[in-house]
């Protein structure tokens, strides 16, 4: 990036979503996954299907996704598949909240505290850039509402992107 | 000399038919304005088109000085109100040269005008089994009201296919019309390519067959004009705000003598001729087909839009348009990586392109950064999108106010999207 960059584009894309957008991790289609939901973003026709496998006690054993989308929703999904893998069903919905959270409000603004992995969290910062960039928000959000259907919808589930 | 300072000599020479831009541009207040700290450039006017203070004057006149509901009072405002709405009706006619006022119909917008088409023409004439033939570069508004028609009636939609270049195929056109084909619903102009269809051409295939022809007018007609007596089409749609109008005012053209055997869309206020709790008489066209107080304020300000365009002159309009496309198509393509999407030998003032591997929301981001509006989407015509096979493109639609030096803004811009995608 050269210094001619303005500074709230430099925020929004950073080199860790780049690199993601370029080479999303999971990016695949797991055979023995047990949930699964489809994402859409009507505005820009971006889509994206969740596949997870949780354990019977309710762990999110896998996490995979499949879709195509901007540079923001793609390194959005490709981080949340790294970042819920092996946490409870609770850890992932309680993380989601927060990203929310994160994405659309301003830092004093927090209301949901409580039992998130702080350091999770701190790599979700870096697509915490959209707060600047409103029309942005479902995009980094369309992962994680998917992944929300898919745990709350069981087999088979729908989501649309999120107009907060 | 490349094809680009020859493009632009051109226009700066005054070979060009266009016209005096900068002076134009003074007729739009948004165009002064920044974004960003940056100078406005807007190049989305295919979604929806800036005012000129015309408009906006007449529109303000209206509510300050002659406001009233129309058709209704027998007071002077009312009465006032009645004949300049009644008066915007005929500047319609006389824009698209159509035969008589009342063969023109206000509508909520271009979308509700195929839906009356299809509500009540449609249900009126089709049986199932009976065929539509619509195009594969159609806007969902000239695609989903007739899906919604094929469920209640089992109705089948054939598509016309287009070519890569995103030219539609008229020899495939022909071979779709048979004994079933009761209706051809195909846009003027595609909203998403620029592509300008033959549709005098496709009328006339179609009435050989005696088969009724609707246009989707919406980017034609403001980028082409229209002439509906010499297109000779049944139905001609479009909308307000992409000419330079308000929103939520459309116009649905029919020939009279089609309208008068369609019957009312909704029922409501302002559409009778009598009602009893037994009978109800419903008034003639087109006032049949206007149930409940109108758009009168826009209404008013259309009227306003079409006399600013037609003392501008459509023609000259369309040639500066022309001039800016070219332009742009020149600069735009010796940017490494882009490619555009519509590449008919007839197009108009749109330019649909990606970016390499950024998706156009990205690019719209950034670009968006520079001051510079383009539209980053699917534009509504998801089948044409999955023809490319990519779920959605960059648009730059050029209007009657845009510039060279903008289509530069826009190159520049682009160049940065470039800088961070690599």
């Amino acid at each position: 990036m050269t210094g001619l960059m303005m500074d709230d584009l430099r925020d929004l894309y950073q080199e860790v979503i780049l690199d993601h957008g370029k080479n999303p991790r999971n990016f695949r289609h797991p055979e023995d996954s047990n949930r699964e939901a489809r994402g859409d973003n009507p505005m820009c026709g971006d889509k994206v299907t969740v596949y997870l496998k949780v354990s019977p006690d309710g762990i999110v054993e896998d996490a995979a996704f499949e879709g195509r989308g901007c540079a923001i929703s793609t390194a959005s999904a490709s981080m949340m598949t790294e970042l819920v893998a092996g946490r409870t069903e609770a850890e992932v919905k309680a993380l989601f909240e927060r990203f929310h959270e994160m994405c659309t409000k301003d830092d004093h603004e927090h209301v949901h505290g409580g039992d998130v992995d702080e350091e999770a969290l701190d790599r979700l910062q870096v697509l915490a850039g959209v707060r600047q960039f409103p029309m942005r928000v479902k995009c980094a959000t369309l992962a994680w509402h998917t992944l929300d259907a898919a745990l709350a919808g069981g087999a088979r589930a729908s989501a649309r992107a999120s107009t907060e | 000399m490349n094809e680009i300072t020859k493009v632009r000599q051109g226009f700066d020479s005054g070979t060009a038919t266009g016209y005096d831009v900068e002076e134009v541009r003074k007729d739009f207040p948004i165009l002064s304005r920044t974004i960003y700290d940056k100078p406005l450039v807007y190049l989305d006017s295919a979604a929806s088109a800036q005012k000129p203070r015309r408009v906006i004057d007449a529109m303000v006149s209206c509510m300050t000085e002659e406001y009233s509901n129309v058709h209704r009072g027998v007071h002077w405002l009312s009465a006032t109100a009645t004949t300049r709405f009644e008066a915007a009706r005929k500047t319609v006619q006389r824009f698209i040269n159509a035969r008589e006022d009342r063969e023109i119909v206000f509508t909520r917008s271009a979308t509700e005008a195929i839906n009356l088409v299809a509500s009540s023409w449609g249900r009126t004439n089709l049986r199932e089994g009976d065929e539509i033939v619509i195009s594969h570069m159609e806007h969902h508004a000239n695609i989903v009201p007739w899906q919604m028609l094929r469920t209640e009636r089992g109705i089948v939609l054939k598509i016309v296919p287009i070519d890569e270049a995103g030219t539609l195929m008229m020899d495939e056109y022909e071979k779709l019309l048979g004994p079933k084909t009761k209706l051809v619903a195909i846009s003027h102009m595609s909203n998403a390519l620029g592509t300008i269809n033959p549709v005098k051409d496709i009328v006339r295939i179609a009435h050989g067959k005696g088969i009724p022809v609707l246009i989707d007018g919406c980017q034609g007609v403001t980028h082409l004009g229209v002439d509906v007596q010499d297109l000779d089409a049944d139905f001609y749609v479009f909308s307000g705000h992409k000419l330079y109008g308000p929103t939520g005012i459309g116009v649905l053209y029919g020939k009279a003598e089609i309208l008068e055997g369609m019957p009312p869309y909704q029922g409501g206020g302002d559409m009778i001729a009598r009602v009893t709790f037994e009978e109800t008489t419903f008034k003639g066209i087109p006032h049949r087909f206007e149930a409940g107080t109108p758009a009168i304020v826009e209404v008013i300000g259309l009227g306003a839009a079409l006399e600013y365009l037609m003392d501008l002159g459509l023609d000259r309009i369309a040639a500066h348009e022309r001039d800016l496309l070219a332009y742009a198509t020149a600069q735009l393509s010796e940017i490494p990586g882009l490619r555009i999407y519509g590449t008919s030998p007839d197009k108009a003032s749109i330019l649909s392109f990606t970016l390499g591997d950024a998706h156009p929301h990205d690019i719209g981001t950034i670009v968006d950064r520079a001051g510079v509006a383009v539209r980053a989407g699917h534009h509504c015509a998801q089948p044409l999108m999955d023809f490319y096979n990519v779920p959605a493109t960059a648009r730059a639609s050029f209007a009657l106010y845009n510039t060279f030096d903008e289509v530069d803004a826009l190159a520049a811009s682009l160049r940065r999207v470039r800088e961070i995608f690599g």
